[in-house]
Formats: C-alpha cells, structure tokens, sequence
C-alpha cells in the first residue's frame, strides 16, 4: 500500500511514515508504519545506533522533531560520534528540534535495589521530552542496556511492555533497538523484544569469505506491506545508512532508441549503427586483447561527440592509462583539460562492493556524464561475495540506465584462448550488449578476434572479425572464414576450399572486400 | 560524634500515589523515625508533576531515594521494604542515633 491510493481503500489502513532515508522507505514502501514502534535488531556493530539517530535526523531535516532516548552511550558520546556524519546533534537540541533522555549508567554512582520499584520517572522522562519538542519520532537505544542496569529482570520485561505501550499513547513513531548474539539466530538477546514492538527489522554484518556484509530485513511489519529479503546496505561518512534497494532500481528502467558511436566506426557497423544510449555493454576478453582499447575508443567517440565521460579504472594507474591512450593516438589529458573526461583510479579492495556502489554513484551524480565506463569489473569481483558482486553490477546497472548513461564493462576471462569468466556468466543477462574478443592462433601467430555476441533490440554482424590495433585504435579485417571453435577456445583452420567457395558469392554481396594476403603457409 | 549528627538531605522521587509510592513514604518515613529522627530533611518528588526533576537528575526507576547530604552521593531504589538494604545504601548503621537501642 503506498500512501498514494489510501484515500480510495474502504479501511482505514496503517499509514506510513516516510523516514526521509530515501532508500529505506523504497523497501519499507512507504516508510514505516505511523504511531508504531519498529524493533531495530542487530550484531554488535551492525549500525543500530547509526541507524537510530538517522531516523531522527532524516525526520528533523524534514521538520520531525525527535527524541533519543539512550540506554548505553552518553549522550556526549553520541554526540561525538554522530558529527561524522554530517548530524550536529547539539545543533538540533539548540534550536529545540532534538532532546536526549540520558539514560546511560552512570558508574560514579552507587545504587542499592531495596524492594520493588518500575520504570515510571524514565517513562515520565521521555514524555516531559516529547512534549518539549513536540516530538514526532522517538528513538531508544538500545533496549537490552536497560537489562543490564537492573537485576530484576522480569521487572525489566514488564516495564519495557509499559514504554512501548507509552510510547504510542504519546502518538510518536519509535524505534528501538535491540542487541542480538547471532547474524542467523534468535530475533534478540532476551527473547522477548521482538514482542515489545510492533514491527521488526534486522540489521546484518555477516562474514562471509573474509568480507563483510551488511543487509537489512524487514521480518514483520504489523499489517502493512514491505519487501521481503535481506536488501544489502551500506554506512557512509555524511550520509549513514544507505540501503541499497535492487528490486526497485530494476523496475525503474526506460528504454531507449537513440544509437550512439562506440567510437569505432567499423564496430558501429558491426552492431548496427552504434550502441543504444542507455544500453550497458560488456566487453569480455583476456588480457591484451584489447579491452581497455575498446573503452579507450568509447571514450573517445563521446568526448569528440561533446559528451562528459567517466572512466573508473581499476586495474591500471591514470598515467598508465593516460599513456595507452597517446600511443593509440588519443589525448586523454585534453579530454580531461575540456572537461569531458575524469579519470577515477583506484585499489578496488579499498573498501566494500556495497561502499563502492554508493561511492561511484555518488561521483556519477556530481559529475554527470553521458558515458560510463568501468574497466575491469573483474578486478572488483574479489572484493566481496559473487553474491554481493551480481549486486553491485545490477545496482550500476540499473543507477546509469537510470540516468540514461551509456555503459560499458569489461571483463576479463581467465584462458588466453576462449573460455570465459566468473564475470561475464554471472553479468551477461543484465547487460544489453556482449562483445568478445579473442586471442586466434593461426600457423604459429596470435591473431585477434571481434565479435558481438548480443545486442538486445538490434540487429548485429554475427561474423568473428580479425582486426588489428595501431595508431588510431582498432582496425577491422576480414572475417575468420575457415576458422571454427574460436569462441570455444579451439580454433581449428579448415580447408579454403569448399568454405571459401560457398562464401565467396556471399562476400560479393556485402563485404568490402580488400585484399588481403593469404597466410603463408 | 561529627558523623553521627551530621544533617541528612534526603530526596525521594516517586510516580503519581500508586500504592508503591505509598509503600516507600511509610516505609521511609519509618526509618527515618528510627534511624535518623531529628537529623534528616526529607522532599518527595513526584515526576509526573516534576519531570524535569528526575531529568536533571537522572532517574529511571521509581520510587528512587537520594541521599545527597552527607557526602557521597548514593541511590537505593525500589519501594525501602527492605530496610537493611535501605540503610546499607544510607551508609547508616543500625541504632546508630540510639546508642542505647535494644537490637
């Protein structure tokens, strides 16, 4: 239910209230359920409090007043570490948009229990808050601190009933936090806070192949509508939780009929006038068979088009690059001088696949290019999980479709001769185009090959061409008529005769034909 | 002798008149006769009229007795029916205000 069609429902359903984090609102469709409390589990470091005050400081961006109530950091701790993401907290509380309830042990005093006793001066605590601020969201962290503060714990379990219960008289939407010992196992520690709140929601930080991995999950949402799974997400500096939602992004797409240059005529020709504009296109190959040319060629025909391109580069250094480009006689630092081109090199290990998702759209975003380029994807695909990299590759995907960006990937295949790579057969479906280049031994010689697998929506030339690379980049040759198995990996020369025969006629017809000498045999 | 006539401040912060607020005023107010008659002020607090109150001061829990005077600080919270605990955590010794005190 999004909160566009609520008028027209007969029963009144439970509204939501758009948190303003953006990505977590699309999973949430709509944002989280209003005059609720949603239980926030999570691992010891998988971003609940992050989580916690984000949701107030998205709600007080956008004129929701809040109050946090913490249970384990002070509030001087909290406000310490929040400044890093770009949360002045003490700001807000100064302009009356945000108060603490410092419910944080205080080891200094000694505290004797003599009889029994409830919640009622922190319950009165928070309410005397929300009203000062006349707060519409409330945060509490974390509630198994309060556990630890007391030794009743049945005492515990019954007040915690109590603040919830309060807490929606009050007429706030809460989330409160809760610690859990296990990625994969009971909802929360003390077994009973999945009880205490509405709807439930599950922050992991699981290791898997000796990287992290964060997702969230919304488990239950009383009610109401959500998106079922773990969805991966990331924490940022100055922007927090970003949660990466895949099934949306991919709804999203358009589509579109545009034909642009791929910056060689020949290979324009070869997929019949040009790429699609928002069509992404992988060039799979092993090393030196021209990948890195392909995307040199790419960037080169938007730039000499007026367009702005971004190449993300992660195998070779800018001036490694830069250098490849001025032997095939491009001039990269002159695109870059015009403001047509940036150059983005980096280690792809320097951080996570879901960090880099965020990040290069973030660049995508300031820099706004009409091309993208990403040479090699191969290179980030040991980053993380195949399961975190089929994500990263549909988040690109779809964020420059999106944006009517024009892509190309490369990919880099493991045997010199054919076969293919971990890349491409996980990425193939997503992508528009396939282009595979090859190595051909021929009589004692390692030709090169060309040859466009798919172009979704188009017509394409299905020959494997030679060509060759020199100054000005690549240049198409002939067919490789009596030659079969390339592709598999095992090219065998066949007899000119009989094919050379039948393709002769054929040739006539469409080819520009140019004479070309014989292998020597 | 100093120690023993020294003044107590105590507060005690409660919630509304639950029974359990009338619980801990008689059984404070029994102690107090007790213990420390003659030598204690004694304010109640109710958060729900004085929320601010417990905020400065940090209060979770109710019926929360502080004692401020003499130094140091100390909390007992819970109702005071366990009077041992009580004046364990007033750092008062039993009888000390009777010293003939049958114990």
């Amino acid at each position: 239910m999004t909160r566009g069609d609520m008028k027209n429902t007969d029963h009144p359903a439970v509204e939501k209230l758009r948190t303003g984090i953006s990505s977590l609102d699309v999973i949430a469709k709509g944002g989280l359920p209003k005059n609720r409390t949603t239980l926030i589990s999570g691992t010891a470091g998988s971003g609940k409090t992050v989580f916690a005050i984000q949701f107030l400081a998205a709600g007080i961006e956008q004129g929701e007043p809040g109050v946090f109530v913490t249970f384990e950091e002070s509030a001087a701790d909290i406000r310490k570490n929040m400044r890093s993401f770009g949360w002045d907290l003490a700001a807000w509380e100064a302009e009356g948009k945000l108060t603490f309830v410092d419910a944080s042990p205080d080891p200094h005093i000694d505290t004797v229990e003599a009889g029994g006793f409830d919640l009622g001066a922190l319950i009165a605590r928070v309410d005397n808050a929300v009203k000062k601020v006349k707060a519409q969201r409330v945060s509490v962290d974390s509630l198994g601190a309060v556990f630890s503060q007391f030794s009743d714990q049945a005492m515990v379990r019954g007040e915690l009933f109590r603040i919830a219960s309060a807490l929606k008289s009050m007429g706030v939407t809460a989330v409160l936090t809760a610690e859990r010992t296990d990625d994969h196992g009971p909802v929360a520690r003390f077994g009973v806070e999945e009880f205490i709140a509405d709807n439930v929601m599950i922050l992991r930080n699981a290791l898997e192949d000796e990287t992290r991995r964060r997702t969230i999950e919304i488990l239950k949402f009383r009610g109401c509508d959500h998106q079922k799974g773990e969805f991966p997400f990331t924490i940022i500096p100055r922007g927090g939780v970003i949660v990466i939602p895949l099934s949306a992004m991919q709804l999203s797409m358009k589509s579109s009929n545009v034909r642009i240059s791929s910056g060689n005529k020949d290979l324009d020709e070869m997929c019949g006038g040009g790429f699609f504009r928002d069509s992404v296109t992988l060039v799979s190959g092993a090393t030196g068979t021209g990948k890195t040319l392909t995307v040199t060629q790419f960037l080169q025909g938007g730039a000499a088009n007026g367009e702005k391109c971004l190449l993300l580069a992660f195998e070779e250094s800018r001036d490694q690059l830069v250098r490849n480009a001025t032997g095939w006689g491009f001039d990269f630092e002159k695109m870059e001088s015009d403001g047509l081109l940036r150059v983005v090199c980096d280690y792809p290990d320097l951080s996570g696949l879901e960090d880099w998702l965020v990040t290069i759209q973030q660049i995508i975003t300031d820099f706004n290019p009409q091309r993208v380029a990403l040479d090699s994807l191969s290179a980030l695909e040991n980053v993380g999980t195949l399961k975190a990299f089929r994500e990263f590759v549909i988040g690109l995907t779809s964020f420059i479709k999106h944006r009517e960006i024009t892509g190309m990937f490369t990919a880099t295949t493991g045997s010199l001769m054919g076969g293919d790579s971990i890349t491409e057969s996980n990425i193939s479906t997503l992508t528009d185009s396939i282009i595979l280049l090859r190595y051909v031994e021929m009589f004692g010689e390692m030709k090169r090959g060309l040859t466009v697998l798919k172009m979704r929506g188009s017509g394409h030339d299905k020959a494997i061409r030679e060509f060759t690379i020199g100054k000005g980049g690549m240049q198409m040759g002939r067919p490789f008529r009596n030659v079969t198995g390339i592709i598999g990996g095992a090219p065998m020369h066949v007899a000119p005769g009989d094919v050379e025969r039948i393709w002769t006629q054929y040739d006539k017809e469409i080819e520009r034909r140019r004479p070309e000498p014989r292998p020597t045999s | 002798m100093e120690g023993r006539l020294s003044k107590y401040l105590l507060t005690l912060y409660v919630t509304g008149t639950s029974p359990r607020t009338k619980i801990a005023i008689e059984n404070l107010n029994r102690i107090c006769k007790q213990e420390l008659e003659g030598r204690y002020e004694l304010e109640i607090v109710d958060v729900l009229e004085n929320p601010q109150r417990a905020e400065d001061e940090k209060i979770l829990a109710t019926p929360t007795l502080i004692k401020q005077l003499p130094p140091p600080l100390r909390r007992v919270i819970g109702d005071l029916s366990d009077q041992e605990k009580v004046l364990l955590g007033l750092e008062v010794r039993p009888g000390s205000s009777k010293p003939s005190a049958t114990i």
